[in-house]
């Protein structure tokens, strides 16, 4: 990886080592019987640095995803993350109620369908403020205001705010999943196709948005897609699935514009081009 | 017990208080790991009861395994000794356990009440016997029974915090106003039973033992005495009991819970104590309301 | 001025007497025994048997003298009454394959061994009604044939010997057998506990959940492979004598549902089961019965959850008529308190919004005169 080599290098000049990785994968591997969801991956991550997982369907991304965010406990392999004091835990050797704790606190799930990371029959504000308020928050003005602060920032008008996620459209549902994520200001984000399913302009949009909130909290994000102009937009680096392996990986601009592993070329080469 | 012949007229002879000593074994070992963990729903097997799932067979089971051969036993339901539910369930226990029985708060060792706490302070050494249809107060949040359990587990309450933001979202307060949640000891969310938030106060260091029991869901829970219980609110909605604005028309009490009676067709109304023996026992110490009557025989038709 | 009567007690014990002499109804008309509705409505006395879980046909018949025909408060005096009864333990598991079969018929095979015996059934009656019943003419007596000795094989075996049918799901034999009567109910339920719930569950709720699986909502395929009913002995283990002794003999239905077929790269294509047993003659229950425990097996097959019948959680915790007649009916119960509570709450929110809209026609009013 090419972060390693870095260190090594500034190591070697004698430069202290940045900060530790926030997210370590070792060896994860998942099976279903005979089949293989996901083997051998392993991958750092690093604070503020968005990772693109892509590859086509069957590829074992969701599976990987699924599995480094603790929704699917792997068959092999671990995943170490950095808690906020600085501590390393292994996720998988941690309680339920300490991973459900990650869930709702440092660590976010946008799903590619809004209705999976929402509740649908209570109002934005409460969808917003929930996290707030199972962590301890107890006034309602400040709940409520917190909720409004978050759905501007993610461009849902604040007269929306009692509104139910019913009569949003797909893209402002999708914004108010992320701001759902972002309200306790996590430090880590696993995003599943957050842009799956939406008319392209919408895309656009949610893209720029996602974007400008990465950078402007210091964000780490994983994100799965098939879609190589979301990689292209939103990640540093980026690996490339098939078949439940890592085929190739490296910084997002070297893949797209160099791909070296036949099937990469294959992916980017078939993009069409409009 | 024995089978019946059922050649004759008798049914088989019941043990003291209906269910055999087992069940009540079970049910007080139940009852004391609810005490344990104040405000926790234990499970139990709730056994048919020869009165209808729904009608108060939780609070039976447990009025049945606590109670000898001593008690004086109080049953009330909406407050009130003469309702047709506490009638029958006082008839129950008076076959099935001979017991004492009677509508005086102070006296009685043992209540069982549907939907209302008694106004009179309860004591050290009684217990009250809550009747609770839906033990878990996130079940219509959560329908599922196996996610409720693990967020009671690992103390997520967000859920009903949401609720209650909803509510003020929509109507500017909190629209629940009775089976009102409440924190024990300040761990787990409890679902008081339907008695109005008004009765809420009265839960929190009470002096008596305070047992509920849900047959048809089978949970019972409990809070032993001087126990914290503290209705969930905001910071900037603090939680506020109903206030009536008048009187009793009969006993002028105050502070009290008021049941509305209809009284014509041209929207007389009048505003009654809820609680009849609190109502009774003023009147007898000579405190008169507005409406009160002197024709004790008089044929209106009762609460029943 | 309004008085307060005491009144409840009074009102229960007449509505009691009035009660008993509806019940009694015309004094000039013989009462009904209880020879004549175990012995003539025989049916009732099976569905309020299986129900009530409580096998004693003359007990079920007194519960539906007493509750005057009604027959889910006959379950209901049923269940109560076994609640008092002592427990001894329990039987050997029954074997249906030595039933001394009145009926057996199979949908799946022409003929068999043992054949295809119609016994008592309405099947292929014509539905007319029969004013000769008004009366009690005498019947000619049935024919009888004579026993022939032919074992009456069981269909699953017939199936099971070309390995045709999957094996009886048997969980681990070391694992006592739950008791629904003795522990809560707990989601995600073993088979053995769902299969007792399902046995005690309304006829009515099982027989429209079956019927929605035939019209797609989660369709098995199913064919009836074997429907027999008869008289089959119960045995009960003494320890004592180190053997099991045979106690007495109860009357069962018992349908085993031969299902859509199942295989894999793994294993070979094999149907599977559904399977239903009550007490008495109650053919319709055990059918589907049978359905739905295929349905709610959708899980353990693999099979995608997409219809009501195969919800677990919502067909076992609504499919017992005495629980839900009793929470159903508890509405009628005095709910004054908790409705005053809501009467006090929407009439200051409606106070409310009569005054905000007053006070914004006023501001509108005194706007425009300010305006003119």
């Amino acid at each position: 990886m090419s972060h390693s080599s870095t260190l090594e290098a500034l190591a070697a000049a004698g430069i202290p080592a940045p900060v530790k990785p926030l997210l370590t994968v070792e060896g994860l591997t998942r099976v279903y019987g005979k089949r293989i969801g996901c083997a051998d991956v392993s991958f750092e991550l690093w604070p503020g640095e968005v990772l693109a997982i892509v590859g086509e369907s069957g590829s074992g991304k969701t599976t990987l995803l699924n599995c480094i965010s603790s929704r699917l406990t792997p068959t092999c392999g671990t995943v170490h993350y950095r808690m906020r004091d600085g501590a390393i835990s292994e996720i998988y050797k941690m309680t339920e109620a300490e991973r459900r704790h990650l869930m709702r606190t440092d660590w976010g799930f946008v799903h590619q369908n809004p209705i999976d990371g929402l509740r649908m029959t209570v109002s934005a504000g409460a969808n917003v403020g929930e996290r707030l308020m199972a962590v301890g928050n107890r006034h309602y003005g400040n709940i409520r205001g917190a909720a409004i602060e978050w759905l501007a920032r993610v461009e849902i008008d604040e007269d929306r705010v009692d509104d139910q996620p019913r009569t949003f459209s797909g893209g402002m549902r999708q914004r108010l999943q992320i701001a759902r994520n972002l309200v306790t200001e996590p430090r880590l984000v696993f995003m599943d196709e957050p842009t799956g399913g939406l008319d392209v302009s919408v895309q656009a949009r949610l893209l720029d948005l996602l974007r400008g909130l990465v950078s402007d909290l210091g964000l780490a994000v994983v994100v799965v897609t098939h879609d190589l102009a979301v990689a292209r937009l939103l990640s540093d680096r980026m690996i490339v699935m098939k078949e439940g392996r890592v085929i190739e990986a490296g910084l997002t601009d070297r893949v797209l514009d160099d791909p070296r592993a036949p099937y990469t070329q294959l992916l980017v080469s078939s993009i069409l081009q409009v | 017990m024995n089978a019946p012949d059922t050649q004759t007229q008798n049914l088989a002879s019941y043990n003291f208080a209906y269910l055999d000593e087992q069940t009540k074994r079970m049910i007080r070992r139940a009852i004391l790991k609810g005490i344990a963990i104040p405000g926790y729903q234990v499970p139990f097997a709730s056994r048919e009861m020869p009165m209808p799932y729904g009608w108060g067979t939780g609070g039976v089971q447990v009025t049945a395994a606590i109670i000898g051969r001593d008690d004086v036993l109080k049953v009330i339901d909406q407050g009130a000794d003469d309702t047709t539910n506490a009638v029958s369930i006082r008839a129950f226990f008076a076959k099935t356990a001979g017991v004492a029985t009677t509508t005086s708060t102070p006296d009685a060792s043992i209540i069982q009440t549907r939907h209302r706490i008694p106004e009179t302070p309860l004591h050290a050494g009684q217990v009250l016997v809550y009747q609770v249809p839906i033990p878990e107060p996130l079940r219509f949040l959560e329908p599922r029974e196996t996610e409720t359990r693990k967020m009671h587990a690992l103390e997520e309450y967000g859920l009903m915090h949401v609720k209650l933001y909803e509510d003020i979202a929509r109507n500017g307060r909190i629209a629940t106003t009775y089976a009102y949640p409440v924190k024990v000891e300040g761990r787990y969310v409890m679902d008081p039973s339907p008695t109005p938030k008004f009765d809420n106060p009265k839960m929190h260091q009470s002096e008596a033992l305070q047992l509920f029991g849900a047959g048809r869901e089978k949970r019972i829970y409990a809070i032993p005495p001087h126990t914290d219980v503290v209705s969930l609110d905001f910071e900037d909605h603090p939680f506020e009991i109903q206030h009536f604005d008048q009187p009793c028309a009969l006993c002028g009490g105050e502070q009290v819970y008021l049941d509305e009676v209809v009284l014509d067709d041209h929207g007389g109304r009048m505003f009654v104590c809820s609680d009849t023996h609190h109502c009774e026992s003023r009147r007898a110490d000579g405190h008169r309301g507005a409406l009160l009557g002197d024709e004790p025989g008089q044929d209106k038709e009762a609460m029943a | 001025m309004y008085v307060a009567v005491k009144g409840g007690e009074a009102a229960i014990a007449n509505a009691h007497r009035l009660l008993a002499a509806r019940r009694r109804g015309d004094a000039q008309v013989p009462g009904l025994t209880l020879e004549q509705i175990a012995g003539q409505l025989s049916l009732a006395v099976d569905r309020v048997m299986g129900e009530g879980s409580l096998y004693d046909p003359e007990l079920a018949a007194l519960a539906i003298k007493q509750a005057r025909g009604d027959l889910i408060e006959a379950v209901f005096l049923l269940r109560a009454y076994r609640t008092t009864l002592p427990r001894f333990g329990h039987s050997e598991p029954i074997d249906t394959g030595e039933m001394i079969v009145e009926r057996r018929i199979s949908a799946i095979y022409k003929d068999l061994p043992g054949g295809q015996l119609l016994g008592p059934t309405f099947d292929y009656t014509h539905r007319l009604l029969d004013p000769a019943l008004a009366g009690d003419a005498p019947l000619e007596a049935p024919e009888t044939g004579v026993d022939t000795g032919e074992k009456v094989t069981r269909v699953s075996d017939i199936l099971g010997d070309e390995g045709l049918i999957e094996d009886d799901p048997v969980t681990d034999s070391k694992r006592p057998v739950a008791d629904i009567t003795r522990t809560p109910m707990e989601f995600p339920m073993q088979r053995d506990a769902r299969l007792q719930t399902l046995a005690r569950g309304d006829e009515g709720f099982l027989l429209a959940l079956a019927y929605s699986t035939q019209r797609g909502y989660a369709r098995s395929h199913p064919f009836a492979g074997e429907i027999r009913i008869g008289e089959v002995d119960v045995e009960v283990m003494i320890p004592e004598l180190g053997f099991a002794v045979v106690i007495g003999r109860v009357k069962l239905t018992e349908c085993q549902m031969v299902n859509q077929f199942q295989g894999s790269a793994k294993t070979p294509p094999q149907f599977t089961r559904g399977y239903g047993l009550v007490f008495g003659q109650a053919e319709r229950k055990a059918m589907a019965m049978s359905l739905c425990d295929r349905a709610l097996r959708a899980a353990e097959l693999g099979e995608d959850i997409t219809a009501p019948a195969q919800d677990e959680e919502f067909v076992l915790s609504h499919c017992d008529n005495v629980q839900s007649t009793g929470f159903v009916e508890h509405l009628k119960l005095p709910h004054y308190v908790d409705f005053q509570a809501e009467l006090d709450l929407v009439r200051r929110m409606r106070a409310e919004h009569f005054a905000s809209a007053a006070k914004a026609d006023d501001e509108t009013d005194v706007a425009k005169e300010a305006a003119e």
